[in-house]
């Protein structure tokens, strides 16, 4: 076999190698899985948001047919420990303990109480109807504001305060001192709304024991197979060694798999008991509940400029939402965002805090983005409401203040050192693509008109850090683990290559963009590459899928270790073709001595001499494989520039985005092709939280839009064609120049969303709509304003319907004023009677 | 997700599936096409102890004329309702909202019968079978009644169909001439409409002589905006209309849920008619 | 228990079921066929689509009971002989799924659009998608399949 000359493959569109299977319904969800003596589990979960639990009788669904056990949380309590939480932000956070089942109190509607292991599934859910459990109601604690106050109800009475944590950052001059020399300033309160991830594959976990051993198998629906088996181990005690994770086939995560459930447990624990496999599958109705959500914070942000539009300072106050529990990472989610509030835009001051607060809900914790959306929707909305006081084009505020492309590196006033961007191309870039001068001049032209449909154009820039990586950093932030990615190359001796990768893909195309790197790398043929992933066994070492971590961290050991092989490979080549290493050339798969083209080996036929052993240096192993394992030194910074223009029907309140533009840097690119795809599915993502989702609680705690005939996830119908380009800024943190992709398109699109819909409104008085911009709330903002009433306070927008932070009381959940009556008629399933 | 256990029978013949019925008292559900039961059954919000599936029975699907009148057979899809040829020619109101009914794939299950015998106010076609003054002929163990569709919706998910009887087919009045539109406004394309508006409208030297306004989800049951149908009437030009749509949210009892208030929905419910109306003015 | 035959990719098949049995759990419990998926418990996601009798169901809403003497064709019965059908081709050169869990689904609602409407517009293919969610892909590139198995144009954005 000789090297071909072949394009690279860094940078090509290749189509995937994932989809064979997944097209063809030769899949392996968790919950396909199927193997004798399998036992169904099912899960009774607390009406309630918050209640005393008094007793709990499972004898009941004993006597049901088709039931093997059933178990209360007291009854599995033993060896079953407190499901963790692995970023304790500060040094007195309030870190409650979190039983995977309940054993005397709940805490959210949904909170485990009893579980039944039954032969099918069927039997199982029959059985939980049986099992009795008397409760005793204890105040719910929704509001996030009133949950500080003094005497307010407890979720964790024992811990005396909801106050989670209070966590604080200030940089550069005092903001009091710029506010004092500021000619303007602003603030604003802002809503993220509560949102649920709505991965399209439910959650599931299958557990297989082989009790002579005390061995097990944990197969789930996880985007972090090595980290789940590190605190199932400490949550069951099963030694780490005897535990085995796999990731099967994993349909979407969002962050939303980013957790060590209490479900993965319990399945665990009743395995070891019963000493039989077990499999749970969440309902979708049910995952709304049991799975962790999203975003769920108020945002005061105050921000100070001259009147020429230089930014002065920033302060922004935070008050998250924690839900009930600390899950994996829930405290830190909020502090991802702290460091991207000062944005791309430099400034003097920059003050920060947040506040993480229980509530009798869902935990939240990491939902695509994960406190970086946030933070760029607080920034890029109060940034379009200065550019509108100080009488500027958006665009014209953002160039004052952005870092220019010259400037980089660049420390912001955050702390963090951005390597590299260029934001005045991919500004320049989206906005011949958007058209923006004649869309400007038909918004004129609408609004002159008095036409009932207003024409808006909204701007977002962005940045983020992702990559999530610098161990070091990661430890200044408290963070309980590193950022390090692990990646081994195993070259076999019929000149294929097995790479295994200690990422867990959930539909990035990890499979396609780490043979794409190895082949580029190693010369061998794309085809010729097969990635291992996902399973504790055979790939030993890893730090898992989230934060737009995989191919800045994962990708590049990839292609380190790559770059091993070849330099271990080398020394073979220079001995079996009796030259010296400095005279070797590497090109295309093929050593060749120089000045002698006829010498040659190709990296294939290094492998099976290697394996032969019978001709090798002395002193070098037989092998040429390596691994690689990399924790950079900086985050990864991509950017991009998001431009929509949305009709809003002022009659109806409804908004249709007309054009929707984004160009996006994330470096050089391992396959444009797979790029695109994350950048659509992120503008998807976000322009639903701008327009249709949100997680309604009432005023008991009660979970409202408890399905999904009623949290309102879009489809194809409801979405543009988006126009997407990009711009490559090479990051300089890795070797192949690269950025994450995963989160970009959810954090720029939906503040871009909300400022289109206010820009369109503006000429009618509104200055703010909260999200979901859903057509009540436009109309109501407009409504508000023509009547002349003045927003909210802070200039928050027209009520709501009750998420995190909102005055959950007095009925005001998806209400209006008297009580409610019938018409749930959502919850009966999705629309079309017949 | 998982049904409760039930009996199950599938008659072959409209005696047979009223016999069951009737020997099942108020225990039994028809299943039509499934496409509410199923959603209702799966997440445990009913348990019947038996469900009589009436999908095999031949006389209760079709569409047919009977002189001035059109006939659908209670078990005709709301996919065969918006292709049939008869139904466009003569009740095109009828085509068009049923083609905004949730999805290509429910629509190939559920059925006509099936959606108006559920009564959901929410749902696109009982306004529209309010709207075309429909008649909906009803089996039980004493014979058949015919029920006019206003008499039709007594409740919130309640139709005047009792236990045992069964519908069999809808009759539609022709109505050639006249212009029509299903003016739906939903959230997001697959959720219940907010509000909507059925409206069909004769006109007569270039004003409207006669018209007929139904609302979708703006009470317990589908309701005639009879005081704009009134104010409608003689209309001329669209300033004509948009008075007449301001009476449309009269006599309505609307609910409040996640997407809008009562308020919002009478709103809407004007915009709505004046619009459906403006529209139906163009297609006669 | 009511006694079924259901043909489903080919093979006919006889049992007993209990009345309440979903098509979908047949499909995928009892008969091993798990290339469909679930996604929900509202009829909303559309993941279990199959083709029943030629037209989409959602395998969620149909009991197998109602499934008697018909015939369903799922994802795992498109492909002939290791031959991938036009819209399976165009989902794979159109990089029209990620994490592929609505893929079957998307493939059997596009498969009957093209059926009623062989020559649809982009507008036309969003709303016969719209009983179909993904989360992955933000529809674009299932929608350009669509047209493309179907052999109409597809408009290319400007891309790098």
């Amino acid at each position: 076999m000789t090297g071909q000359a072949v394009e690279p493959e860094i940078g090509r569109a290749r189509l995937r190698k994932e989809d064979a299977r997944l097209i063809t319904g030769q899949t392996n969800w968790t919950d396909n899985i199927q193997v004798a003596g399998l036992l169904h589990l099912a899960i009774l979960r607390s009406p309630m948001a918050h209640a005393r639990v008094t007793r709990v009788d499972v004898s009941p669904a004993l006597e049901r047919p088709g039931v093997f056990a059933a178990f209360s949380g007291a009854d599995l309590a033993e060896g079953l420990g407190s499901l963790p939480c692995a970023w304790p932000v500060t040094e007195d956070i309030v870190l409650p303990e979190h039983p995977p089942i309940a054993v005397d109190e709940v805490r959210y509607a949904g909170d485990p109480v009893a579980v039944v292991a039954a032969r099918d599934r069927y039997a199982a859910a029959d059985a939980l109807e049986a099992i009795e459990v008397d409760y005793e109601p204890l105040p719910p604690v929704l509001d996030l504001e009133a949950a500080l106050a003094d005497g307010a109800p407890l979720v964790h009475a024992d811990k005396g305060t909801n106050r989670c944590y209070t966590w604080p950052l200030a940089t550069g001059e005092s903001f009091e001192a710029v506010r004092e020399r500021a000619e303007v300033t602003l603030r604003r309160r802002y809503h993220q709304q509560r949102l649920i991830p709505n991965a399209m594959e439910p959650r599931a976990v299958v557990v297989t024991p082989l009790a002579a051993s005390g061995e097990y198998t944990v197969y789930s629906a996880t985007q972090i197979p090595h980290i789940l088996r590190i605190m199932l181990s400490a949550v069951t005690g099963v030694p780490e060694h005897k535990l085995r994770v796999i990731a099967p086939d994993v349909g979407g995560g969002f962050g939303s798999k980013l957790q060590v459930y209490g479900e993965e447990a319990l399945a665990l624990a009743v395995a070891r008991r019963l000493g039989r496999p077990v499999k749970w599958t969440e309902s979708r109705s049910e995952g709304y509940l049991a799975t962790h959500h999203g975003r769920g914070m108020i945002q005061d942000v105050e921000i100070a400029a001259t009147r020429e539009g230089r930014l002065l300072g920033l302060k922004v106050d935070l008050t998250a939402d924690m839900g009930a529990y600390l899950m994996l990472v829930t405290p830190g989610i909020p502090i991802l965002g702290a460091f991207m509030y000062p944005a791309i835009y430099k400034m003097d001051s920059y003050a920060f805090t947040c506040t993480g607060v229980f509530t009798t809900r869902t935990p939240t914790d990491a939902y695509r983005g994960a406190g970086r959306p946030e933070a760029t929707f607080a920034i890029e909305r109060i940034m379009d409401d200065l550019a509108h006081e100080l009488g500027l084009d958006p665009i014209e505020l953002r160039r004052r203040n952005w870092i220019r492309h010259e400037e980089f590196p660049y420390t912001t006033i955050a702390g963090l050192t951005y390597d590299t961007g260029d934001y005045e191309s991919a500004t320049d870039k989206a906005l011949a693509l958007f058209g923006y001068d004649d869309l400007r001049a038909e918004q004129r032209g609408r609004a002159e008109r008095g036409d009932t449909v207003r024409l808006g154009i909204g701007v977002s820039t962005f940045t983020e850090m992702c990559g999530l990586a610098p161990s070091r950093v990661l430890r200044d932030l408290r963070y309980g683990a590193g950022g390090w990615e692990a990646a081994s190359i195993r070259m076999l001796p019929t000149g294929t290559v097995e790479v295994v990768t200690g990422t867990s893909p959930h539909g990035q195309g990890h499979v396609t963009c780490w043979s794409q790197i190895a082949a580029d790398v190693l010369g061998v043929p794309f085809e010729d590459v097969e990635v291992v992933h996902g399973d504790t066994k055979a790939a030993p070492q890893g730090m898992d899928t989230y934060g737009s971590r995989s191919l800045t961290v994962g990708g590049e050991a990839v292609h380190r270790a790559a770059v091993k092989v070849v330099d271990k490979a080398r020394k073979v080549a220079a001995h079996l073709l009796e030259a010296s290493e400095q005279d070797l050339e590497f090109q295309a798969g093929v050593f060749s001595v120089r000045g002698s083209p006829e010498a040659r080996k190709t990296i294939q036929e290094i492998a099976l001499e290697t394996f032969m052993a019978h001709n090798l240096p002395d002193g070098v192993e037989p092998t040429i494989n390596a691994e690689s394992l990399v924790d950079p030194e900086n985050f990864s910074y991509p950017h991009g520039t998001h431009l929509c223009a949305v009709e809003v029907d002022t009659e109806t309140g409804k908004t249709e985005i007309r054009k929707y533009v984004c160009v996006d840097d994330v470096g050089h690119v391992v396959n444009p092709m797979i790029v695109e795809g994350q950048v659509h599915g992120g503008l998807a993502q976000g322009i639903a939280q701008a327009l249709y989702e949100e997680a309604v609680y009432d005023d008991e705690g009660n979970l409202v839009s408890g399905t999904m005939a009623d949290y309102l996830v879009p489809s194809a119908a409801d979405l543009p064609e988006f126009v997407t380009d990009r711009t490559e800024t090479p990051a300089a943190s890795n070797s192949m120049g690269v950025k994450g992709v995963g989160e970009a398109g959810t954090i720029a699109s939906t503040p871009a969303v909300v400022n289109a819909v206010v820009d369109a409104l503006r000429p009618l008085g509104v200055d703010d709509v909260r999200m979901p911009c859903a057509p009540h709330r436009v109309w109501q903002a407009v409504r508000a304003a023509r009547s002349g009433r003045a927003a909210e306070p802070a200039g928050t927008g027209p009520a709501q319907s009750g998420q995190s932070g909102q005055a959950a009381q007095g009925g005001d959940i998806g209400q209006y004023g008297d009580t409610g009556s019938s018409g749930d008629t959502g919850s009966s399933g999705k629309e079309g009677p017949a | 997700m998982i049904p409760p256990a039930f009996e199950y029978t599938r008659p072959g013949s409209v005696d047979e599936a009223v016999r069951a019925l009737a020997d099942a008292g108020e225990e039994a559900k028809v299943l039509a096409g499934g496409q509410s039961l199923l959603p209702l059954l799966r997440l445990r919000l009913a348990f019947p102890e038996l469900v009589v599936d009436v999908g095999r029975i031949p006389e209760l699907r079709g569409v047919r004329e009977d002189g001035d009148t059109l006939v659908i057979g209670a078990m005709t899809t709301h996919h065969d309702v918006v292709h049939d040829p008869l139904v466009r020619r003569h009740a095109g109101l009828l085509a068009q909202a049923t083609a905004t009914v949730a999805d290509p794939a429910v629509r190939h299950r559920g059925t006509l019968g099936g959606s108006l015998a559920h009564a959901d106010p929410a749902g696109d076609l009982p306004a529209v079978a309010l709207a075309l003054d429909a008649a909906l002929v009803v089996a039980g163990p004493g014979g058949r009644r015919t029920v006019p569709a206003r008499e039709f919706f007594v409740d919130y998910l309640q139709s005047a169909l009792a236990p045992d009887e069964l519908l069999l087919e809808v009759r539609i009045p022709k109505r050639a001439g006249w212009g029509f539109h299903y003016e739906k406004f939903h959230a997001v394309a697959q959720s219940w409409a907010i509000v909507a508006v059925a409206a069909l409208v004769r006109r007569d030297d270039g004003h409207i002589a006669e018209a007929r306004v139904a609302l979708t989800n703006m009470g317990p049951t589908p309701l005639r905006a009879t005081a704009a149908e009134e104010a409608l009437t003689g209309a001329d030009g669209p300033g004509a209309v948009a008075r007449a749509a301001e009476a449309a949210a009269e006599g309505t009892r609307p609910s409040q849920d996640l997407s809008a208030s009562p308020e919002y929905r009478e709103h809407l419910a004007r915009v709505l008619t004046r619009r459906a109306v403006l529209t139906a003015t163009g297609t006669g | 228990m009511t006694h079924i035959t259901v043909k489903v990719d080919g093979t006919t098949y006889e049992d007993d079921v209990e009345p309440r049995l979903l098509l979908v759990h047949y499909l995928r419990d009892r008969l091993g066929l798990t290339g469909t998926p679930i996604g929900c418990d509202t009829s909303n996601c559309g993941a279990c689509t199959v083709e029943l009798d030629g037209a989409s169901a959602k395998s969620c809403s149909v009991l197998a009971v109602q499934a008697d003497g018909c015939e369903v064709t799922t994802v795992q019965g498109l492909a002939k002989d290791g031959e991938w059908t036009r819209l399976q081709r165009a989902f794979h050169e159109r990089h029209a799924l990620q994490c592929g869990y609505c893929t079957p689904g998307m493939l059997m609602a596009a498969r009957d659009l093209l059926r009623e409407n062989p020559h649809p517009g982009a507008e036309e293919v969003r709303h016969a998608l719209e009983g179909n969610l993904c989360r992955c892909t933000g529809y674009q590139n299932i929608v350009h399949a669509v047209l493309a198995a179907a052999g109409q144009q597809v408009a290319e954005e400007a891309t790098a």
